[in-house]
């Protein structure tokens, strides 16, 4: 009798102890049953909002400015006499600012051409999972473009608004996972004035981009602008933009370099006034550099 | 006689587990953090901790859903979840102990008492016992937690880069403010 009684009070105390142990993790399970499922955004599909030239679906937040200085050096194949063409630069000066989570602006000169644009991003879709699954973002890019160059056509009218090209982006993105996100961003440009009749004013291109994490901190990105060929009128002249890309980000900065055969920092650029050519190695090194810094307050 | 000891100490054994189950909820906690070192300060504030008490036994369990630390700066949140944390694949930090000396507390008398919490608290996957003093503070019927503790990155397997020793303090410091 003594030893059952031992017995059973020994099981009857591990079944306490273990209804004990079993407690811990019910809190858990209860918490998680009374607290609301959450959303939880895809963050950092791109490292800054441009892959290489072309945007990504990547936006300020709010309240954070983005300063951009970009450049693009000469041709690499004139040799060492241009220094590899860095002893030409295309600029291109930035300044980008998150209104809300949903909508950033940005105002920019580019030496090509001498232009000046200002575009606004819209971020309608956000890629997320918990309470709402959402498979990709979407960003919508709507860009104006000013050529500033001197009138080149004395046979025409010196209007303002022939100076004027829009752009307009549909962004889908989606981060598969940690290291991988793929982009397809089709573009309408849209030209007031072309240089010669072949050209059209409407021009109509794919975009592809992808980016690949090789660390935590850099990634390698390819980026590609078919234009559609309807619209391609100038075969001999004009080709699709091409570029790989390597991102190097610290604190608050975004460093990325390209290889590129494109000059173009401005969509109506680089997707419709590209001319170097992969094959003959007509190509340019240039560099992103982003800088953000936060203007809003902290909440408590 | 026998039957009857055993379902005794069965029921026993049931009924003191599920006994005087009152339960202290809380979804809107406030659980912040700060990192001091020499290149920046870093701070960011979590308002979604969700955590749960039995007051029979002090059982406490807390869950912060790691994504919703909010930064001045947004791209060091990103870095936070992104190089860091690791949110997407471990979305949640938790803790589960007890407050020791809770029913100690005269919970119909206002006041400030001091008391320890001892449990596990998992961050980034890895779990750790810890032990840390707090305050429980009684005002009105309600209970106010407080409690203010160090964790070691690297008790939790979060890694910083030998280039950003300086921008990331190995310490971090961090504050909790349940209200129930």
């Amino acid at each position: 009798m003594g030893f059952q009684l031992k017995l059973t009070c020994l099981l009857g105390f591990c079944f306490f102890s273990l209804v004990i142990q079993a407690q811990d993790a019910n809190l858990l399970n209860t918490l998680d049953s009374i607290t609301p499922q959450s959303v939880q955004y895809a963050y950092g599909t791109f490292k800054s909002t441009r892959v290489i030239n072309g945007h990504s679906n990547e936006r300020m937040p709010e309240g954070q400015l983005d300063v951009r200085i970009e450049h693009r050096f000469g041709l690499i194949n004139q040799g060492y006499y241009n220094f590899f063409g860095l002893d030409e630069s295309n600029t291109f000066l930035s300044l980008e600012y998150g209104i809300k989570d949903w909508v950033m602006v940005g105002i920019n000169r580019a030496s090509v051409d001498k232009t000046v644009s200002g575009f606004t991003k819209f971020s309608i879709l956000r890629q997320s999972t918990g309470a709402i699954e959402m498979p990709v973002s979407l960003s919508v890019l709507l860009e104006s473009n000013v050529e500033g160059n001197k009138w080149q056509y004395p046979d025409r009218n010196n209007l303002f608004s022939s100076r004027i090209a829009y752009a307009s982006q549909v962004i889908i993105a989606r981060k598969i996972n940690e290291n991988l996100s793929l982009q397809f961003s089709p573009i309408w440009i849209h030209r007031n004035l072309v240089h010669a009749v072949i050209d059209k004013n409407d021009m109509f291109a794919l975009g592809f981009a992808t980016r690949y994490k090789t660390s935590r901190r850099t990634s390698f990105n390819i980026e590609y602008y078919p234009v559609n060929s309807q619209s391609w009128d100038h075969q001999n002249t004009y080709r699709n933009s091409f570029s790989l890309g390597y991102d190097i980000e610290t604190g608050g900065h975004v460093f990325q370099f390209m290889i590129s055969n494109t000059t173009g920092m401005t969509e109506k650029a680089f997707v419709t006034e590209t001319t170097g050519k992969w094959m003959n190695g007509d190509l340019h090194i240039g560099f992103n550099i982003s800088r953000v810094f936060s203007l809003k307050k902290q909440k408590q | 006689m026998k039957n009857k000891l055993i379902i005794l100490i069965f029921i026993f054994g049931l009924f003191s587990a599920l006994s005087a189950q009152t339960r202290l909820i809380t979804k809107t906690g406030h659980v912040w953090f700060y990192s001091h070192a020499p290149i920046e300060d870093i701070e960011a504030h979590s308002h979604q901790v969700a955590a749960i008490i039995l007051t029979a036994k002090g059982t406490i369990a807390v869950m912060i859903p790691v994504m919703s630390f909010e930064f001045k700066k947004t791209l060091m949140q990103e870095h936070f979840n992104e190089n860091y944390m690791q949110s997407a694949k471990y979305p949640k930090a938790t803790f589960t102990g007890g407050i020791n000396n809770l029913s100690e507390i005269n919970v119909s008398r206002n006041g400030i008492y001091k008391t320890t919490v001892e449990g596990d608290l998992t961050i980034h996957n890895v779990t750790n016992h810890v032990k840390v003093a707090g305050t429980v503070e009684v005002k009105d019927g309600k209970y106010f937690i407080k409690t203010k503790f160090k964790v070691l990155l690297k008790d939790y397997n979060i890694v910083v880069e030998s280039r950003f020793v300086n921008n990331i303090s190995p310490t971090i410091d961090i504050n909790v403010d349940l209200d129930f």
